[in-house]
């Protein structure tokens, strides 16, 4: 590229500099295209997820309507598709876990954000929790299979009632193992979060350590810890492969915890490969989509909880 | 305030404390219990043929678990290879524009993708891949995997990127760096340790993830590489295996979860050499 001046003077601009600046915008160009598209792309991928299963779910919507969640009959011989026990199941499998891991987290968490911060012992507990988070559900179930469900069989010998072993309750106490390092995790982060000078106030009073725990320490991140719980259930709630493992898969409503049952996971699980007719897969996938809306309900309320007091 | 009085108080305080160790030391027994079992039930199982040698029929005794190591490493390769790039350009995205609405809907999106149960993951695996191809297959399968990884890589490549100074980038633009290359060549290099710490926490949470591989990769009784065929992998494995009639063969699940636990403490233990070493220091 040339200008000329009046005179006769050429000032040259060096081509080289303007293809560099031409590259310049098109690399610019490309990379804030690929960066906003891999965005683009999750969002497109959390749609798609969302309307595939709508979408291959539509057929049983249509056929049962409501009578799907209330349905108690899941009978794929007579094309009979009723919900209703996998949700109990589901709900009494997670809550049951809850009950029982809650007084263990809580004791974590005041444990290693009150009593040890840091140190060896707290190094120990806080690297076996993480141990624990990071085994594979299916050794859980494997676990559970040789190991624990001997043991809930003679609890129920003792009990006079029929010894399955396996079962909801077998389920449960998985579950709550398997949930007790997160929920504990999330419980000592927010205890940790409690400013110190309230803590160092009560203490100026003469408060005993006990006494700040209970009435400063648990008020200050009650909100914190329930958020905790409430998170720990929503991966209670589609936590499949130890479930399927341990739960008895029977599509009856359940009759008592100990009893064999379904979780709504457990039963996608156990018969999606072999449904053999659209009406069939599509009810299963109507299962999936309501354990898809309320785990992800469950989760951004937990979330939306940390978050605020986090913020405050 | 009686002298009773305070007694009782510090009766109580010495109580509380005794019953939050018990009670929490009680909640870790379970890990020894699994850790212990799986390992002394495995242990014996494991030799070079286990691990050198496929799967051999029912009655027949020996063989080993080399087509589900073989399996699970491509569906972790292919997993690994679609989700980093998707995930560190995503997040490299939001803590760029960490206050645009396209941003709090990527966030949003992630967060959802993350409380996604795994089995709805192995359904939409199942829809989107295994049914326009017609089959089984280890591309499914490692793409399902690869959905499970991706918030996981987001969130550590977003929570690294964010914590690097701005003086950094300023330093790098004030020389005419252009912007694409002040963030390939500075800023992400300066953040390589902390999105490495996410690449390996996610592979250690998808090598043992069985639900999603249950209606795309499949499991095959069968050496196969090909990514296009079903695939077995541990998990797999250790379920059919576990929830089979055969001793043989729950000892060789025990041998399986073994090696898996192993692998997923080998790789917990390097991210914390990672973040002990390379710590950012600013």
């Amino acid at each position: 590229m040339e200008l000329t001046l009046s005179n006769n003077n050429k000032i040259t601009i060096s081509s080289n500099s303007i293809k560099y600046s031409d590259n310049w915008k098109l690399g610019e160009n490309i990379f804030n295209s690929v960066l906003t598209g891999s965005g683009i792309m999750i969002i497109m991928i959390v749609i798609g997820i969302f309307l595939t299963l709508i979408l291959s779910s539509l057929p049983s919507i249509k056929q049962f309507g409501i009578n799907f969640v209330t349905g108690t009959t899941w009978d794929p011989v007579f094309e009979r598709f009723g919900a209703l026990p996998f949700i109990a199941g589901t709900l009494i499998t997670s809550f049951l876990a809850l009950l029982i891991s809650i007084p263990f987290s809580i004791a974590i968490s005041i444990l290693l954000g009150e009593y040890f911060k840091r140190g060896i012992f707290s190094g120990f507990i806080k690297s076996m929790t993480e141990l624990l988070a990071g085994v594979p559900s299916v050794i859980f179930g494997f676990w559970g299979i040789f190991f624990l469900v001997p043991i809930v069989r003679e609890f129920e010998k003792i009990l006079g009632i029929t010894a399955y072993g396996i079962g909801i309750f077998s389920s449960s106490i998985i579950l709550a193992i398997m949930i007790i390092p997160f929920s504990a995790s999330v419980g000592r982060e927010v205890i940790e979060l409690v400013p110190s000078d309230i803590k160092e106030a009560a203490y100026a009073m003469g408060a005993t350590r006990y006494e700040v725990i209970k009435k400063i320490v648990l008020p200050y991140a009650k909100s914190g810890i329930f958020a905790g719980i409430i998170l720990s259930l929503g991966r209670a709630l589609g936590e499949t492969m130890a479930v399927t493992m341990l739960i008895g898969n029977f599509n009856k409503m359940p009759t008592s915890i100990f009893a064999p049952a379904n979780t709504m996971a457990s039963v996608i699980a156990n018969e999606f490969s072999e449904s053999t007719f659209e009406l069939y897969t599509s009810s299963l996938i109507e299962i999936g989509v309501l354990l898809f809306i309320v785990s992800t309900v469950i989760n951004l309320i937990g979330k939306w909880v940390i978050k605020r007091m986090v913020v405050r | 305030m009686t002298e009773t009085n305070l007694k009782i108080r510090s009766i109580k305080n010495i109580i509380f404390r005794t019953i939050i160790i018990g009670v929490a030391l009680l909640a870790i027994l379970p890990l020894f219990f699994i850790i212990f079992y799986v390992i002394k039930e495995g242990l014996s199982a494991i030799n070079w043929e286990f691990i050198s040698s496929v799967a051999k029929p029912i009655g027949e005794s020996g063989g080993g678990i080399l087509s589900a190591l073989v399996g699970s490493s491509i569906l972790i390769v292919i997993a690994v290879i679609i989700a980093i790039p998707i995930g560190i350009s995503a997040g490299l995205y939001i803590s760029e524009h960490s206050d645009s609405k396209l941003s709090s809907m990527i966030r949003l999106s992630v967060e959802v993708l993350q409380g996604t149960p795994s089995i709805v993951i192995g359904i939409i695996g199942y829809f989107w891949f295994v049914k326009p191809m017609g089959h089984f297959s280890a591309l499914s399968g490692g793409i399902a995997l690869a959905l499970m990884m991706l918030p996981m890589i987001v969130k550590t490549a977003e929570e690294t990127l964010r914590m690097i100074p701005f003086s950094l980038k300023e330093a790098s633009l004030a020389l005419g760096v252009p912007y694409y290359k002040t963030i390939l060549k500075v800023i992400l290099p300066a953040g390589l340790s902390g999105i490495m710490t996410g690449v390996i926490i996610g592979i250690a949470r998808i090598a043992g993830e069985t639900a999603p591989l249950l209606f795309t990769a499949f499991g095959n009784a069968f050496f196969s590489t090909n990514i296009l065929k079903p695939i077995d992998s541990l998990p797999l494995l250790i379920f059919n295996y576990a929830t089979s009639p055969y001793t043989d063969w729950h000892k060789m699940a025990w041998g399986a979860s073994t090696v898996l636990i192993f692998f997923i403490l080998i790789l917990n233990i390097t991210t914390r050499i990672i973040v002990n070493k390379w710590k950012i220091k600013y």
